[in-house]
């Protein structure tokens, strides 16, 4: 079997056992919905005065406060992800049965993507409904292109260190301090990126895409390293 | 109700320090050094023009500095060593987490100095400047690090665990500092002056900073090999500790 028929094996398995637990759906998902709204408590109704004259601050923040969500909500869907390997054993199951490691990466990272892009949807959305931002038809290129490649880079550092902290009591409050301080880029990043998609506070389109190269080197990076790193980080038996 | 009393192994006590010949010698040579330093820091050498007085707050700023980025240097160099090695010595695994932790504590001390300095020069404790910023990051990255070397499991599994996410760290400073510089140019509000670029840097003060900087590397190696031995005794700890309860419980279950 094929690595990468065992990764769409792995991906499937997650994503059936969240259709039929629906804990995302139901708990990480409002979860994310409530952030955006107590964001929106934090930062009140004022506006800043930019280049365009005044703008509502929420409008002016909302492409980095749709991230922040993002990274916070990722913390959760990782500890997820884990917690139905570790709960049965699964995850030492899978090792012992010989399954290659960088097809477990994989396959969860897949998943993890999968469920992460359903949030981030839903947080634009939020943004455009709450917030008041608008989408340019002209920036929808850059912004799908920023949302896959931001939530794929995110997805593989939540599976990579989701690993370490799996299956440990004790071990989950590790999870947001190994993880922040590595996802900065992706927080800085996507959210210019999607600045210029969206022309918030005027900045121009083509300001953008630098950003989604930097998105893109630090995605194939984690995507790499991840899968060289994940075995032996997984691998307890020594 | 008659039983022996338990007898004890009398083992030998013998009081074993992680003090050798090398280290004490290391250890008199940075407080000669430190000595140096106070008397050029504070003493002979001259006031800045532009920052005055603060800029003796630079021989100790740019050591710390120095010693940080060096510690975690020696991290990532003894955490490869470990993992791609075939003998997986623990003794490389022990020499980057000493110098991981010292590194830690420079870094915080970097910080602190570097955030006085700012505010009596910039008027400000912390400017976001990319250089700050990603330093800043990376202190959090090496708490992390620390963190991950507490989580337990055998010594080897603390090793080899600790060891990638410690390559991973330094792996991760390029594209960490590359970001936040990108970041930065588009708010380049607060100006930056930049101390150590073109500015001729007078002769006594650049020996004060070289002064420091020799200070500080030797009290880095000396607290390198008394960490990292006072590591291997910790370790040894744990596996002696462990046998003997073994043996206690074995000799309990035989007693009966």
């Amino acid at each position: 079997m094929s690595r990468w028929a065992i990764a769409r094996l792995i991906a499937s398995k997650d994503l059936r056992v969240e259709r039929r637990s629906r804990v995302v759906a139901n708990q990480v998902i409002p979860f994310a919905g409530v952030t955006m709204v107590i964001f929106a408590f934090a930062l009140d109704a004022q506006s800043a005065r930019t280049d365009e004259g005044f703008v509502p601050l929420l409008e002016l923040v909302a492409p980095g406060l749709v991230w922040l969500a993002a990274l916070f909500s990722l913390l959760l869907l990782v500890q997820r992800s884990f917690a139905i390997e570790s709960d049965d054993g699964a995850l030492d199951a899978l090792r012992v049965a010989g399954v290659d490691p960088v097809a477990i990466f994989w396959g969860k990272s897949i998943a993890l993507a999968v469920q992460l892009a359903v949030l981030d949807v839903i947080l634009l959305g939020a943004a455009i409904l709450l917030y008041g931002a608008d989408v340019r038809a002209e920036g929808i290129v850059l912004l799908v292109a920023t949302f896959i490649v931001a939530t794929c880079g995110l997805a593989c550092v939540g599976t990579l260190y989701g690993s370490l902290t799996a299956g440990f009591s004790g071990r989950e409050t590790l999870l947001p301090l190994l993880v922040l301080p590595v996802v900065a880029p992706v927080l800085i990043g996507a959210t210019r990126a999607v600045e210029s998609a969206l022309g918030t506070g005027g900045v121009a389109l083509s300001e953008g895409w630098p950003w989604l190269g930097l998105l893109t080197v630090f995605a194939i990076a984690f995507a790499v390293g991840g899968a060289l790193a994940f075995g032996p980080l997984i691998d307890e038996a020594t | 109700m008659t039983t022996t009393a338990p007898t004890t192994p009398r083992t030998a006590v013998r009081t074993r320090g992680t003090g050798t010949a090398a280290t004490r010698i290391i250890g008199i040579a940075t407080i000669v050094m430190m000595g140096w330093l106070v008397a050029f820091g504070l003493g002979f050498s001259p006031a800045d023009r532009d920052q005055e007085e603060a800029v003796r707050i630079m021989y100790v700023h740019v050591p710390t500095v120095w010693v940080a980025y060096l510690g975690l240097g020696v991290m990532a160099l003894c955490s490869a060593i470990y993992l791609f090695s075939k003998q997986h010595s623990l003794g490389f695994d022990r020499f980057a987490g000493a110098s991981a932790e010292i590194a830690t504590v420079f870094m915080a001390l970097t910080l602190v100095t570097g955030m006085l300095w700012g505010k009596i020069t910039w008027g400000v404790y912390w400017a976001w400047d990319a250089r700050l910023t990603s330093f800043a990051l990376l202190f959090i990255s090496a708490i992390g690090y620390l963190a991950v070397r507490g989580l337990g499991g055998t010594h080897q599994q603390r090793a080899r665990r600790s060891a990638i996410v410690g390559l991973l760290i330094v792996l991760e400073i390029p594209l960490v500092h590359w970001s936040v510089r990108l970041w930065n140019s588009l708010h380049q509000e607060a100006t930056v002056l930049d101390t150590d670029g073109d500015a001729n840097i007078d002769g006594l003060m650049l020996f004060s900073l070289f002064v420091g900087v020799i200070a500080f590397t030797l009290l880095y190696v000396w607290l390198l090999l008394h960490r990292s031995r006072a590591m291997a005794m910790a370790d040894l700890l744990d596996d002696v500790g462990l046998d003997r309860a073994l043996a206690e419980r074995r000799a309990e279950g035989t007693s009966r």
